[in-house]
């Protein structure tokens, strides 16, 4: 779309000649919604949609107890110590950010009475501040009043290193000021344009001063409220069993209109998946069941005349194979798949196109994700406004077979093509976990089909996911030839994600595989690409900055999209959850109600 | 008797020693560590992970940090947990309850049935009685508790709906209804293990009456004009319960630390649990302190077993 169209467009918006839902339609025509789509109009001068609400009762209170079932229960209530998205959960349920994302990921107002926008001024035209302007009367549960100085408070607590706080990259270049009790002003070194980040979604909120003041630093673990927590949530802490049982009662406080529904709230840890469906969707023992990766098979035959049903939500995890470009085999200065080295097999482009071609997508959503996953040709899958509409895929062995043969890989004696007496066999690692191995097994036989022999190789997650620099078997060391997992997109921009592979950001024995470009990809147009989609902000050319970026990952078959998977929830068939793609589970929790 | 007892407590000592480095050397050693799961978050930056580890006195030599560990330990301080930042002492003790509830009632219900039975069948050797025991007992012991415990599971809560079968410890109700609440959701669990047990304990009570049952003195005993009763119980049973005695004791410290697939099937949130969700995370200070707990309760059974002997069979002394 052109630049100037759209802005027209946006000016449209602005003087009411064309309705915001017309504007999105048009972007959505072009692969621009979703909620980048809606800071696009905030960038341009209008303000962000406010997420709709579908909540229904009309009073407080009188829902009974709503009962979840978390399979891995929560181990602390600090969301700035959380290890996994289940603490932040667990810490959603009484502490607040001041604004979160709804499943379409419109933002929605938790503790700020407005969505800053160029247009109300709260937003600067260069994207280097955003103002927020914190609702009035709000209450700590302990009775003491919620100010700017708890905003700037959690601030400093985070961005202090000896605290060690898990969301500190989000905190520790911005200054935070407070301008007076009911506003602060966050201010970007440079231009920002996803400022969206701090303060907001579950991962981010914000702590009381008046508790946390005294054990910042070093002595952050010793604060008595890491494991009771005193929010401004909807529910007020009761009990906290570590990885067992969490326990809340009602805020009559609450500072949204005819909101918490329900009287009481149990979060149960323990257990597994298959078993969690089983409590929601069988038995109805409980009302809700947290990431239900279970087989599609499984939950079609449990939905047969249960009380409970399963919930989807999109947002932008994709499931992918990572191609090694170097030599896992040979060892360099000590280090294997050295950046001194090539790979000897995929160094030639048609072996991964070959490889691409022969990742059977369509067999694994039917065999395996069902209806959790969507086929994708691409490494970016969210949101909808920065997903390329250039590329494509196809499975077809007779094509990835030619390929080979026209290159020169001609199939040995064994059946297995070599060429210059290097022989087409490949590593291929992934976690342990039950749908990756059944994907590894259909990978596995359309590439013996075309004279590829496949090794399997499973490691435990644990091991797998870790950064310990002695265990050979971890995925940024990457001694295999391909690997499969998936890296969360855990918000509605791809600038975090796609950051992770610059070239500057390759992973080497020198920086301990801490880096974060693990295919150890070197592409300048990529580097430069994501540079500029950083300080750009101008949103459709920074969405046309991220296309690009991705259209070169899918041209370098760098990654091999296996699927896009969406989030799978199970809920009891009267339970009205709001679920975001972009959110953890319990980021609307103030929403959900009972249908009668 | 009581030089007996100091003598064995202080060897005690140099084992749980040895114990305790070996624990902590495999868990040193072992891969991964507590924050592994912050690495597939792209918004944590890798200095906040080693900035952890550091805290948390990772990085510290293996012998270093044991040595830590092990003064800390003398002075009563079982440190705290990596990944709730808890004290480990009152994590154990938040789960404590619900272990010694549900194993402990399961190890009753296993004697209550095992040393009836077997005395039962031993008694009458290859009577109907007898032979239908022991097939139970084979099939019960047969069938691992993963399995049981999931059709317990389909029959009971999926197609009878009778019985819950996600413990919980918080029970909404008072008085009367809270006792039964808790009976109700430990029924399963409880049935799954007890049954389990019972059936390998009946062959050994069985087996071990057989062997005493033949014994000249059970025949003069029957000469005298001895009851059935009183021979059986008080001249055989008494004789036969040495081994048995062993075996019970042996499984005393098994109360404490919970059933780890039982637990994890009920959900239960027992020791177990904590253990094998805490080995998952690499938790050391919690595998530590479970498993030398553990270890400990071995060692002390062992000693309440021998002195046990000494009151079944005074022939045994204490020397």
């Amino acid at each position: 779309m052109l630049d100037k169209e759209l802005r027209s467009m946006i000016g449209q918006v602005k003087d009411g000649r064309m309705d915001r839902r017309a504007f999105i339609q048009r972007m959505a025509a072009v692969g621009l919604t979703a909620p980048l789509a809606n800071q696009i109009l905030a960038l341009g001068g209008v303000a962000m949609a406010e997420g709709a609400s579908t909540y229904k009762p009309t009073k407080r209170g009188g829902g009974g107890a709503l009962k979840l079932l978390w399979w891995q229960g929560p181990t602390l209530l600090n969301p700035h110590f959380a290890t996994g998205t289940k603490d932040q959960d667990g810490s959603r349920l009484f502490y607040e950010p001041l604004a979160c994302w709804d499943p379409d990921g419109n933002m929605k107002l938790v503790l700020a009475t407005e969505i800053p926008s160029i247009q109300n001024g709260l937003l600067a035209a260069d994207g280097k501040s955003v103002t927020w302007r914190l609702k009035p009367g709000v209450k700590w549960h302990d009775g003491k009043p919620f100010t700017a100085d708890d905003v700037v408070f959690t601030w400093q607590y985070i961005k202090d290193p000896a605290t060690a706080a898990v969301t500190i990259a989000s905190y520790r270049d911005l200054t935070v000021e407070k301008i007076d009790d009911l506003t602060v002003k966050i201010s970007f070194p440079k231009p920002t344009p996803f400022w969206a980040d701090a303060f907001v979604g579950a991962p981010n909120t914000i702590l009381p001063k008046h508790l946390f003041a005294d054990y910042t630093g070093s002595k952050s673990r010793e604060a008595p409220t890491n494991l009771s927590p005193v929010g401004t949530g909807p529910y007020k802490f009761v009990e906290f069993k570590p990885g067992d049982l969490i326990r809340g009662v009602i805020n009559p406080d609450y500072h949204m209109a005819n909101r918490p529904y329900f009287d009481t709230i149990e979060m149960k840890g323990g257990g597994d998946a298959v078993s969690a469906a089983r409590a929601v969707i069988q038995t109805g023992e409980y009302d809700f069941g947290w990431n239900i990766q279970v087989e599609d098979d499984v939950l079609l035959r449990l939905e047969k005349g249960g009380k409970g049903k399963t919930v989807y939500a999109v947002g932008g995890d994709t499931e992918f194979i990572a191609l090694n470009f170097t030599d896992p085999n040979v060892e360099v200065d000590g280090e294997r798949s050295s950046m001194k080295t090539k790979h000897p097999l995929f160094s030639d482009p048609v072996v991964r196109k070959a490889l691409s071609l022969l990742v059977d997508r369509e067999s694994v959503k039917k065999a395996i994700y069902g209806r959790a996953g969507r086929t994708t040709s691409n490494f970016l899958n969210g949101p909808e406004k920065f997903v390329s509409k250039n590329t494509s895929w196809e499975f077809n062995i007779e094509k990835a077979a030619k390929m080979l043969d026209d290159a020169g890989w001609k199939p040995g004696p064994d059946g297995i093509r070599e060429k210059d007496g290097k022989k087409l066999k490949i590593l291929y690692q992934t976690s342990i976990n039950g749908p990756r191995q059944k994907t590894q097994a259909i990978v596995k036989q359309a590439c013996q089909k075309a004279g590829i022999e496949v090794e399997l190789k499973s490691v435990v997650a644990s091991v797998f996911f870790s950064s310990d620099v002695a265990n050979p078997d971890t995925y940024p060391k990457f001694y295999a030839d391909i690997e499969m997992f998936q890296i969360p997109l855990s918000q509605p921009d791809p600038s975090q994600h796609m950051r992770r592979y610059l070239s500057t950001s390759v992973a080497t024995k020198e920086n301990k595989w801490q880096g974060t470009n693990f295919p150890r990809w070197v592409n300048k147009d990529y580097d430069a690409a994501i540079n500029a989609a950083d300080m750009e902000m101008d949103p459709v050319k920074r969405a046309a900055l991220y296309i690009k970026a991705n259209d070169l990952m899918w041209q370098d078959t760098v990654f091999i999209p296996v699927m896009h998977r969406l989030k799978v929830e199970a809920a009891a068939n009267n339970l009205r959850p709001v679920i975001s793609g972009w959110a953890n589970e319990t980021d609307n929790l103030f929403d959900w109600y009972r249908e009668e | 008797m009581s030089q007996y007892v100091l003598r064995r407590l202080l060897i005690a000592i140099p084992s749980l020693l040895g114990i305790s480095v070996v624990l902590f050397v495999v868990l040193a050693l072992a891969p991964g560590d507590p924050f592994s799961e912050l690495a597939t978050n792209p918004n944590v930056p890798p200095e906040v992970q080693a900035a952890l580890r550091a805290k948390f006195g990772l990085d510290d030599p293996i012998y270093l940090r044991y040595l830590h560990w092990l003064n800390a330990m003398l002075h009563g301080d079982w440190g705290f947990s990596f990944v709730s930042r808890m004290d480990v002492d009152k994590l154990i003790l938040q789960r404590l309850p619900a272990t010694l509830y549900v194993i402990g009632s399961a190890q009753i219900l296993a004697l209550l049935i095992a040393i009836p039975v077997g005395v039962y069948a031993a008694t009458r050797p290859y009577s109907l009685f007898d032979q239908i025991a022991n097939t139970l007992a084979f099939v019960g012991f047969s069938l691992p508790t993963f399995f049981t415990g999931i059709l317990f599971i389909l029959i009971f809560s999926v197609t009878l709906d009778w019985l819950p079968f996600v413990y919980t410890t918080d029970i909404k109700a008072t008085g009367i209804h809270w006792v039964l609440e808790m009976i109700r959701q430990a029924i399963m669990p409880v049935a799954v293990l007890g049954l389990f047990q019972a059936a390998s304990m009946t062959r050994f009570v069985r087996s071990a009456m057989l062997d005493v049952i033949r014994l000249d003195y059970v025949t003069t005993a029957r000469a005298k004009g001895l009851g059935q009763a009183t021979v059986i119980v008080k001249h055989v049973m008494r004789n036969a319960m040495i081994p048995v005695v062993t075996l019970i004791a042996l499984q005393m410290p098994a109360v404490f630390g919970g059933a780890i697939v039982t637990e994890q099937i009920f959900r239960i949130p027992g020791i177990g649990s904590l253990l094998i969700s805490s080995i998952l995370s690499n938790d050391t200070p919690v595998v530590m302190a479970v498993t030398f707990v553990f270890a400990c309760l071995v060692v002390l059974f062992n000693l309440i077993a021998d002195v046990l002997y000494g009151w079944l069979d005074p022939r045994i002394s204490f020397r």
